[in-house]
């Protein structure tokens, strides 16, 4: 099976599933959900499958198919993944089903709602797997429409402003990152001969050195917006809020990991010289957001906009692991990206399981409701302390060794960032006691029902992934490290050395950390 | 590369993580079938669980003492974290140190455990509280087993998580709530600086482990030796309730008084003290680190000695109270007697868990009473509780032979011997106030006449036989330490300490252990004279003196400094950027730009009639139509 197209399968068996579901009759409902959790279970399989044909512990990309799309343009079709993007890959067929059994009551114009999600999935998974830049681009602009119309067509009162300002933030950014890849394309006219988006090949590309800085905040500002980096970060509050808990899980786990992850494969690995330029400025930027993202998450009464705000300050730790240039740093970075998606991912269906019953996000008119669902509200706590950082749970991993390698290069950054982990236990149990904890406030809630089958079948893998990452994470950073090495390698070598290291295929050079010059 | 893979993976008879692995099991079961179990069950399951954790503990005990010498024995499960060239492991360790502290937590929390039945009987969440008492005792044990500091800070934050968790264990009130989240978050901020530290440990060693960290510890320059004992004491500041992060202990008394009890006074809160002691490797190569250690635990105990002395209510009174004598310890540390901060660690938990429940014995035979001005005169009607009260009393007053008397005495005579009078006479005053708070306390609730119209009813039996067995460790405890040079702990904790230097101070053995038992005399006699002769009216007093009563009884205020300078300020902080900047600044910046660029489109209307498909289909439409563009073109 080692020819088998996995990348192909994985990435467009959505899309199939979409196109197939568009030819159901429209009026069973129940027959379009049942469907839609088949594809997307059968996805996760699949890409299980792809996980067991990549070997494991290697650096460099794998399972790499290649084909000439338009040969006019030597547009390519090129995927592969390597240890990084593997685990965006699984995170995101893995939340999919979950999201999909979490959208079980959705009853508005159900059949259109799952080809948008099962469209979403497809163009997620692109974004990860594409090492063409073109491609990439069209993955990343494809997600906007499915995200938008969830927003915009299945959200809350404020849901049309949310969508459009979702759509017109990510688009401004795009609009930047499509000049930068169009330069790029034609600067590598010159130098290869040929003109290509193939990412491998544009790492070879010499740049000047203001060229290559212009280029690198080309593609900054697209994905700082979509991370989002402070105070780019507007739009995210406001969409997740408004999104349905299921556009908020995918919003969360999924879509702002692609701002981080753009940051790690394309900034680190075609302008080095550019990033290392910037990188004081990238992690002021992610100290500042992991502080005032958990600052303004204290004070928010909307649950929904509370979670979204420590997403804020958590993705800063991300981006601090990444732009810290230590192997450490960035593999913890690597895990916290996984791991925010699964801690804030069950966060966003707890809160849309509260909202479900509750009728509202507001923590003011909540209270004791862990009287009436003492399981949700478990639950909700130990979501909430994985993503506070409890050691033995999942985010712990993650951000101990941002902290610890970020700490090796830079003292003052770690030590602001721990800030972080005391913020993030103010926000969180106090907003677990306003929900759970004291008298009943609401009559009403006295007879909530507590978690059903079915919520109990979708948060169960969630929380057994949040439990196996935080005690036994070797099978994700043995897989994470090589792949993170060589970025900070690269980084770091040409970076600084300002000589292109060698290039092999499928890699996008072949730095290992001995060759790391020294930080300035 | 596995850092010290050059030692074998186990070399113990019994596996160490067997000891742990009773309490995980208790907690995981009734966790996830709580509500299964009917009557008592599982009250005696969970206490089942951790006897046979106290027992295990005994055969490694056993396994160490007829071993052929080693150290340490240690068990390397597996390698837990690694990325790039950082590396730990999970693994346990079991040395005399670790083998005294599993023990005094494994058998005080059997006893409390034995205790919480009766004290829980006909509690809703009644399988609850045993589950969460489990784990526990599961964190804690894994907190002193720990063979490595990462591993121990697991523990560390675990026993944090089970004391929010049984603080706020009634979390239908609200100041349970309250303090159990106040509890959680200050000691966070100890917990951080701590992380620092762990983090500074591994660069400055390449490990985590204990033998590699301390066996090169000496190494240290003084300047960074003092940073990084600095930054574990923040830790350990924390969680032991030392000055400036105290506040969280006494408000923490809302959680039940067995959790009180094993969790506020004998155990976790000690952990603090532990650590100080398991990394004085490193506190050693800074002599400015230990004096700051002494100078905050003496500072605290004598702070929290005066507060506990205006409590008024009996929990409170012992949160002080614990406080203080965390204070005693950590001041032994500070002075290098560390077997002796160890050994008052070991004779505190007897004694501060017996009076916990002996106070917990009162409220449950006054309807949850916890006012000692509504108490008075129980002794007549609360015998057991009252007796084995008064062996904890004078344990912790220090009147010999009890065991609190030889291990405060040792502690104390500690300063003298290194030649540090100030110190020493500093140490007397706190003993003095230890004295008179707890004497006063035994006054005010078992003598005089009662002041409430309540008709108590003693201890039921498991709760007389956690009391008795836990008076008795109390008297007798001191056999463990009759002399601070070679008695049965000292010696055998010398191998992680090294020998007890023979004292040295201008004063003998003889005369500073009278000037110990004088000091509580005094203080004995100083209480008796206002609260328990009748000869002086004290509630008249407490009016005479009205404002200093209150300030002690605030503790002094500092936590009302803490909410109107720090927590008052925060919020507002947080509202400003959250509704100021954020929503005005930032928003408006983006708002205003759209508006603009609105205006020019002249579509800013269609925009916002909710058509939101017909505009995305738009969009697409040009996308579609720029690439095809695009590709025709070339």
């Amino acid at each position: 099976m080692n020819d088998f197209p996995w990348l192909t399968a994985v990435t467009f068996a959505p899309l199939a599933g979409a196109l197939a579901l568009a030819l159901f009759p429209s009026r069973a409902a129940n027959l379009h959900r049942l469907w839609t959790l088949l594809v997307t279970v059968v996805v996760f399989g699949v890409s299980v499958g792809m996980f067991a044909a990549y070997e494991g512990g290697a650096a460099g990309f794998q399972l790499v198919e290649r084909a000439t799309w338009v040969e006019s343009l030597n547009f390519q079709y090129i995927l592969g993944v390597d240890g990084i993007s593997v685990f965006l890959v699984l995170l995101t067929t893995f939340l999919m089903p979950v999201a999909v059994l979490a959208s079980w009551r959705v009853d508005r114009q159900v059949k259109s709602f799952m080809i948008a999600f099962l469209v979403l999935e497809t163009a997620m998974l692109g974004t990860f797997v594409a090492l063409d830049l073109l491609l990439f681009f069209l993955f990343f602009e494809a997600l906007l429409f499915p995200m938008y119309l969830i927003i915009g067509g299945w959200g809350s009162e404020r849901r049309a402003y949310a969508a459009v300002k979702f759509f017109l933030f990510t688009m401004a950014g795009s609009a930047f990152l499509f000049v930068a890849i169009l330069f790029l394309y034609f600067r590598s006219g010159s130098a290869l001969g040929t003109p290509t988006f193939d990412l491998t090949q544009l790492a070879n590309v010499p740049l000047s050195a203001s060229a290559g800085r212009w280029l690198f905040l080309g593609f900054f500002v697209a994905f700082a917006v979509k991370v989002p980096l402070f105070p780019l970060h507007t739009w995210l509050p406001d969409a997740h809020t408004e999104a349905p808990t299921a556009g908020s899980v995918v919003l969360a786990a999924v879509l702002l990991k692609i701002g981080a992850y753009g940051l790690i494969r394309f900034n680190l690995s075609l302008f080095p010289e550019a990033s290392m330029y910037f990188r004081t400025f990238v992690l002021v930027l992610a100290v500042i957001g992991i502080l005032y993202g958990a600052i303004v998450a204290l004070i928010q009464t909307d649950v929904k906009r509370l979670v979204a705000y420590s997403s804020v300050s958590h993705l800063g730790f991300v981006v601090l692991g990444i732009f810290a240039f230590s192997v450490e740093a960035m593999t913890g970075g690597v895990l916290q990206m996984v791991n925010h998606g699964l801690s804030t991912g069950a966060l966003f269906l707890l809160v849309g399981m509260l909202y479900e019953r509750t009728h509202t996000r507001d923590l003011t008119k909540m209270g004791g409701l862990s009287q009436t669902m003492p399981i949700l509200a478990g639950v909700f706590l130990f979501t909430a302390l994985s993503s506070i950082g409890l050691p033995g749970l999942n985010g712990f991993v993650g951000e101990f060794l941002v902290l610890l390698g970020t700490f090796a290069v830079s003292k003052p950054f770690a030590s602001v960032a721990v800030a972080g982990v005391v913020l993030a236990a103010i926000y969180l149990l106090w907003a677990y006691q306003r929900a759970m904890h004291g008298e009943l406030r609401n009559a009403e809630h006295a007879t909530l029902p507590d978690l059903n089958g079915r919520e109990r079948v979708l948060l169960a893998p969630v929380l057994a992934a949040i439990l196996l990452i935080g005690v036994f994470p070797r099978p994700f950073l043995d897989e994470i490290e090589p792949s993170a090495e060589v970025s900070v390698a690269c980084v770091r070598g040409r970076g600084t050395g300002g000589e292109l290291l060698s290039l092999a295929p499928n890699h996008l050079c072949t730095g290992t950390i001995d060759q790391l010059g020294p930080l300035p | 590369m596995v850092i010290g893979a050059d030692l074998p993976a186990i070399n113990s008879a019994m596996p160490i993580w067997i000891v742990p692995l009773f309490p995980l099991t208790g907690a995981l079961v009734l966790l996830l079938t709580g509500r299964r179990w009917r009557g008592l069950l599982s009250g005696w399951f969970a206490s089942f669980l951790v006897g046979a954790s106290f027992v295990s503990t005994i055969v490694l005990l056993l396994d160490f003492l007829g071993g052929d010498g080693e150290a340490a024995l240690v068990n390397r499960l597996y390698q837990w974290v690694a990325a790039g060239s950082f590396s730990v492991d999970v693994a346990f360790r079991v040395d005399p140190l670790a083998l005294v502290m599993a023990l005094t937590v494994s058998g005080v929390a059997t006893l409390i455990h034995i205790y919480s039945i009766d004290y829980m009987r006909g509690d809703p969440r009644f399988a609850r509280f045993f589950a969460y008492l489990n784990l526990f005792v599961f964190f804690m044990l894994v907190l002193v087993l720990a063979n490595n500091f990462l591993l121990l800070f697991v523990g560390w934050e675990g026993v944090g998580l089970c004391s929010y968790l049984l603080i706020g264990f009634w979390f239908e009130r609200k100041p349970a709530a309250d303090a159990a989240k106040k509890a959680f978050i200050v000691t966070r901020i100890g917990d951080s600086a701590f992380l620092i530290g762990i983090v500074f440990i591994w660069l400055r060693f390449q490990s985590l482990d204990f033998e590699v960290v301390f066996a090169r510890a000496p190494e240290l320059a003084a300047g960074t030796a003092t940073v990084l004992a600095l930054l574990l004491f923040a830790g350990a500041v924390g969680k032991s309730a030392q000055l400036p992060l105290h506040t969280w202990l006494p408000d923490a008394m809302e959680g039940p008084t067995p959790v009180s009890a094993l969790i506020h006074a004998a155990t976790m809160v000690t952990a603090g003290v532990y650590l100080v002691v398991r990394a004085h490797p490193i506190f050693e190569a800074s002599e400015v680190a230990l004096t700051i250690v002494a100078t905050v635990g003496i500072v605290t105990a004598i702070y929290a000695g005066l507060s506990a002395i205006g409590q008024d209510d009996i929990k409170r009174m012992l949160a002080y109270s614990t406080i203080s004598q965390l204070g005693f310890m950590f001041f032994g540390a500070g002075m290098g007697a560390y077997s002796a901060a160890i050994f008052l660690l070991v004779a505190h938990a007897f004694f501060k868990a017996m009076l916990f429940l002996g106070a917990g014995s009162v409220m449950h035979g006054l309807r949850g009473e916890t006012d000692m001005m509504r108490m008075g005169g129980l002794r007549r009607a609360m015998p057991l509780t009252f007796w084995t009260w008064v062996i904890g009393w004078l344990a912790m007053a220090g009147i010999p032979p009890l065991s609190g008397f030889f291990a405060k005495d040792q502690v104390v005579a500690s300063a003298s011997e290194n030649g540090r009078l100030w110190f020493w006479i500093a140490a007397l005053v706190g003993s003095l106030l230890t004295a008179v708070y707890m004497s006063r306390a035994t006054f005010m609730t078992f003598f005089g006449r009662p002041r409430s119209e309540q008709k108590p009813h003693d201890a039921p039996p498991r709760m007389g036989l956690a009391l008795v067995v836990l008076a008795a460790a109390a008297a007798f405890g001191g056999i463990l330490g009759l002399s601070a040079v070679n008695g049965i702990l000292p010696a055998f904790l010398e191998p992680v300490f090294g020998a007890a230097e023979e004292p040295h101070g201008p004063l003998t053995v003889l005369a500073l252990a009278l000037a110990s038992s004088a000091v509580a005399v005094v203080g004995i006699g100083i209480a008796y004279l206002v609260y328990g002769s009748g000869r002086i009216d004290w509630v008249a007093l407490r009016s005479r003196f009205a404002g200093a009563k209150r300030a002690s009884q605030r503790g002094f205020y500092v936590d009302d400094v803490y909410t109107g300078g720090l927590v008052a300020p925060a919020k507002l902080g947080s509202a400003f950027l959250a509704y100021v900047f954020d929503r005005r600044v930032l928003d408006g910046a983006v708002n205003g730009l759209g508006r603009i660029i609105g205006a020019f489109a002249g579509r800013g209307r269609a925009v916002q009639t909710g058509r939101v498909r017909s505009y995305a289909l738009a969009v697409l439409l040009g996308v579609v139509g720029v690439l095809s563009y695009l590709v025709v073109r070339f």
